[in-house]
C-alpha cells in the first residue's frame, strides 16, 4: 500500500479538477483577451472560474481576487510592492512579520533588509502560535505592513487572525496574511474579517501546481509586480492561464463548498492517527489539536532522528516529511522548529504526517503499523536507548559537536 | 546555475548502494556488556559523541584484548540519519581487528572510501560528508580512554575542515602560492568548505575555531603587508619599479623628482606645483597636477614647463608616464 501523507507540501489534484480543466487544452484554447470566437468562448468558464473562487473565501463584489502563478508570486507581490508604494514612495519604513513564515516571505523580507527596510521578525509562543499582543506591541507608525501566515504549514497551528486583523485595522496598519495553509483545510471568510492581502495556492487544496491568487481588500492600490499587457485589469500581466484558472476555481470550490464535513471526516482520522501514535512512550504532538488544521500532526519520537524515520517510512511506501536539519540540503535546522524552542530535540525528532481528504481509514491503519515497526527498528538502533554506559570519561557533557 | 541544478538532486539518490543497504540492514549494531568482556579477559571501552540534541549521536564500543591492544570486538549504537547509521557501521567493521594504535589513524575520508559503491563516486552527497566526521572524532576518543591520554593529542595539525580534513597550514600555504582570493577558489583547490560548510563561516552546522573567511582575510593581509615591506626595501634600496609601487609610494618618488630637479626652477619664477593625484590605466600611469602662484596661467605652464616635468619623470620613474595639468 502507498500512503501519501505529505499534503501540507503538496495534494494530489482531484481528478474532477482534471476534468474540468481538460477542454482547455485542445478544444477552448483560444485567448480570452482576443476579440474572436476562440477567445471569448472561454469566457463563461472562467467567469464561473471567477465566482467559485469569490464565494470559496466570501469575499465581496468590490474586492479584487487575482490570479497568480503561485503563493510565492502573491507574497512577493504584496511585499515588494508594499516597500516600493509605501516606503521607497512613502513616509514608512517597517514590516512587521514572524520568525516562521514560510520562506517566500522570510526571503523577500530579507532582500528587503538589504534595500533598508527594517523589517521585526515576531517570536512564536511554545505552541508554535504568535500572540495578538505581540503583534500590537511592534507596529509604530512607521509600520507600512503587517504580515503573518494564518495556519503553519510545519505545525498546522493556526495563529489568532481575528485578533491580529482587529489590531491592524485599529492601528491603521495594512494587513497580509499568507493563507496557504488556511484556504481549503478551515474557513476562510473575508467579508467577517479585516484583511487587505490574503495569498493562497491551489496545489495545497487539490488544484494543479502553478496557480494561485492574490485577494486584495477593496480593490485598493498595490502596484503591480509584472508588468505588460495589462491583463486582468492591469493588475497582473501575463496571457491568462486559462484551464489552471478553471482547475483552481474548481478546486476551491470542492475543497469548500461542505467544509465543516469535511473537516470532520479528516480530523476524525487525524485524531485516530495521533491517538494511535502517541501510545509510543516518550513521543509528543506540537499544539493543541483543536487549534490546528484538522489535517496535520508534528511528532517527537525520542531517539529516532527524522531522516532516519522518513527513511524508514519511504521503504514502507509512506510519504511524510522531517524538519530535521540532516534532511535539508544546507543541514540547516528548520526555523520553525528552533522558534518553537522545544529542547532542540523537536529540530531533529519531528515528523510531520498530513492528510488529505482522499486519506483512507485503511491507509491510516497502515501507518499506525508501520509507524510503529519503525520506531522500534530504529530505537533499536539508537544511542539514546543504548543501556550500557559509557566508560568513565566517554560521556558526552552537552553538545560538544553542533551548536545550532 | 547550469541545466543540471535546475532540478536540484534528491538526497537519497546520492547515497551509495552501501550506504543504503547498511542503513537498512546495519552489521554491527548493538551493545557490549562490561561483565561479557571481563569474563572473556577483556577491556571495554564506551565511548560517546554527539547528542540527541545536536542531531547525531554514537556511541562506539571497543572489546579489547589488554595483551596486545587489539580490538577483537566492535559494535555501535547511533542516534541518526541513514548516512550516520552507515557511517558508524562501516567505522565499526574497519576497527575490528586492529590495535588501538592502528584503529585511531582511520579517519572520515576512509570510512567514506569504504562505503563507496565505486571508487570513484563519492558515497554520499557533499552536505552528508559530515556524518563520516563523527565516526572518526569517536575512534580518537575511546583511544585516548584505554591510552589514558587527550583525544586531541592523536592530531598533528589544525584541522579547519573536518569533512575534507584540510589543515590550516594547508590553507595558507595554497592561498599564499595561488594568489587566491575567494572561498570558491579555496573549494576548488582544496576541497575545504565543499561539504557541510560548516568551516566557511560562523553559524553554519558546527560551531569551528577557525574559519575559512578569516584565514582568507588574514593570510591576505599578511601577503599585502609582506608585498609593500618588499615594495619599501627596494624603495629604500633603489631597485623598485614605479609600476608595483603603492599610490603612496608613486606620490613620494614624483614629489622627490620634483623636488630635486623642477620645483627650484617654478618657485624662482615665483609658482609652485602640486600632484593632485596619480591613476593607472592600461597605457599610462597619468600624473594630475596643478599649478601654483605664478605658474597658475602662464603661458609656458601647458608647453614648455609641462614638457619638462613630463620629460623629467620618464626618464626617471617611467616611461609611460604622462603628466596632466588641470
Amino acid at each position: 500500500m502507498k500512503v501519501y501523507l505529505d499534503n501540507n507540501a503538496t495534494t494530489m489534484t482531484d481528478p474532477l479538477v482534471v476534468e474540468a480543466m481538460q477542454p482547455f487544452f485542445t478544444d477552448l484554447y483560444g485567448n480570452p483577451n482576443s476579440l474572436h470566437k476562440f477567445g471569448t468562448a472561454s469566457h463563461p468558464a472562467i467567469s464561473k472560474a471567477i465566482d467559485q473562487v469569490y464565494t470559496a473565501i466570501n469575499a465581496a463584489d468590490a474586492d479584487d481576487v487575482v490570479f497568480t502563478s503561485c503563493a510565492t508570486e502573491s507574497n512577493n507581490w504584496v511585499l515588494q510592492s508594499i516597500w516600493i508604494d509605501h516606503i521607497l514612495n512613502g513616509e514608512k519604513n517597517h514590516i512587521v512579520t514572524t520568525e516562521v513564515e514560510h520562506p517566500s516571505i522570510l526571503s523577500t523580507c530579507k532582500f528587503l533588509e538589504d534595500q533598508g527596510v527594517k523589517v521585526t521578525y515576531l517570536p512564536v509562543n511554545e505552541e508554535g502560535v504568535v500572540e495578538s499582543h505581540t503583534v500590537k506591541s511592534f507596529i509604530t507608525e512607521k509600520t507600512a505592513l503587517v504580515s503573518i501566515m494564518w495556519a503553519s504549514n510545519e505545525t498546522g497551528m493556526i495563529n489568532p487572525i481575528e485578533e491580529i486583523a482587529e489590531i491592524c485595522k485599529e492601528k491603521g496598519v495594512l494587513f497580509h496574511s499568507d493563507a496557504v495553509q488556511a484556504v481549503g483545510k478551515i474557513p476562510v471568510d473575508l467579508q467577517s474579517l479585516q484583511i487587505d492581502f490574503l495569498s493562497f495556492s491551489a496545489h495545497k487544496f487539490h488544484g494543479p501546481k502553478g496557480i494561485g491568487g492574490l485577494y486584495i481588500r477593496n480593490s485598493q492600490a498595490l502596484s503591480p509586480l509584472l508588468h505588460g499587457g495589462e491583463h486582468m485589469g492591469g493588475r497582473r500581466s501575463g496571457t491568462l492561464n486559462v484551464p489552471f484558472i478553471v482547475g483552481m476555481g474548481e478546486a476551491m470550490q470542492l475543497a469548500t463548498q461542505d467544509i465543516q464535513a469535511t473537516m470532520a471526516k479528516i480530523r476524525s482520522k487525524r485524531d485516530r492517527l495521533e491517538d494511535e501514535l502517541v501510545k509510543l512512550s516518550d513521543t509528543f504532538v506540537v499544539g493543541n489539536r483543536n487549534n490546528r488544521t484538522p489535517n496535520t500532526i508534528l511528532i517527537s519520537i525520542k531517539g529516532v532522528e527524522g531522516e532516519g524515520m522518513l527513511w524508514d517510512l519511504n521503504n514502507g511506501q509512506i510519504g511524510a516529511s522531517t524538519g530535521s536539519a540532516c534532511a535539508s540540503e544546507d543541514l540547516e535546522a528548520n526555523t520553525v522548529m528552533l522558534a518553537i524552542g522545544a529542547d532542540n530535540e523537536l529540530a531533529h525528532t519531528g515528523i510531520r504526517l498530513s492528510l488529505s481528504r482522499f486519506t483512507t481509514d485503511a491507509e491510516i491503519d497502515y501507518t499506525i503499523n508501520h509507524f510503529k515497526e519503525a520506531v522500534a527498528r530504529l530505537r533499536g538502533i539508537s544511542s539514546s536507548f543504548a543501556k550500557q554506559q559509557p566508560t568513565k570519561g566517554g560521556e558526552v557533557q552537552e553538545c560538544e559537536l553542533h551548536h545550532h | 546555475m547550469a541545466k543540471a541544478d535546475i532540478l536540484g538532486d534528491s538526497l537519497w539518490d546520492a547515497y551509495s548502494n552501501k550506504v543504503t543497504t547498511l542503513m537498512n540492514n546495519p552489521q554491527h549494531q548493538g551493545e557490549i556488556f562490561e561483565g561479557e568482556a571481563e569474563k572473556r579477559g577483556h577491556k571495554l571501552i564506551v565511548a560517546d559523541f554527539g547528542a540527541e540534541s545536536c542531531g547525531d549521536a554514537v556511541r562506539l564500543y571497543w572489546e579489547i584484548d589488554p595483551k596486545d591492544d587489539k580490538i577483537v570486538n566492535s559494535k555501535f549504537k547511533s542516534f541518526g540519519c541513514g548516512t550516520a547509521i552507515a557511517s558508524s557501521d562501516v567505522m565499526t567493521e574497519l576497527c575490528i581487528g586492529k590495535t588501538v594504535q592502528e584503529a585511531v589513524k582511520i579517519t572520515n575520508i576512509d570510512v567514506e572510501l569504504a562505503l563507496r559503491d565505486d571508487p570513484e563516486t563519492p558515497a554520499v552527497p557533499p552536505q552528508k560528508m559530515h556524518c563520516s566526521v563523527m565516526a572518526y572524532d569517536v575512534i580518537k576518543k575511546a583511544a585516548g580512554l584505554y591510552l589514558g591520554v587527550d583525544s586531541e593529542s592523536f592530531e598533528t595539525e589544525i584541522i579547519v575542515c573536518e569533512c575534507a580534513r584540510v589543515s590550516l597550514g594547508t590553507l595558507q600555504e595554497v592561498i599564499r602560492l595561488n594568489d587566491l582570493t575567494t572561498i570558491e577558489q579555496i573549494t576548488d583547490y582544496t576541497k575545504a568548505g565543499g561539504f557541510c560548510k560548516s568551516c566557511i563561516r560562523p553559524g553554519g552546522h558546527e560551531a569551528m575555531d577557525y574559519y575559512l573567511v578569516d584565514i582568507l582575510a588574514d593570510t591576505r593581509k599578511e601577503m599585502d603587508e609582506e608585498k609593500m615591506k618588499a615594495a619599501a626595501d627596494a624603495m629604500a634600496g633603489g631597485e623598485a619599479s614605479f609600476e608595483t609601487m603603492t599610490l603612496v609610494q608613486q606620490i613620494k618618488a614624483v614629489d622627490a623628482i620634483i623636488d630635486e630637479n623642477v620645483r627650484q626652477f617654478l618657485i624662482m619664477d615665483g609658482g609652485d606645483m602640486e600632484i593632485i593625484d596619480i591613476k593607472k590605466n592600461d597605457e599610462y600611469i597619468d600624473i594630475y597636477i596643478r599649478y601654483l602662484g605664478a605658474c597658475n596661467g602662464c603661458a609656458s605652464s601647458a608647453t614648455g614647463t609641462l614638457y619638462a616635468i613630463e620629460s623629467t619623470l620618464k626618464e626617471k620613474l617611467s616611461s609611460n608616464i604622462r603628466v596632466l595639468p588641470i
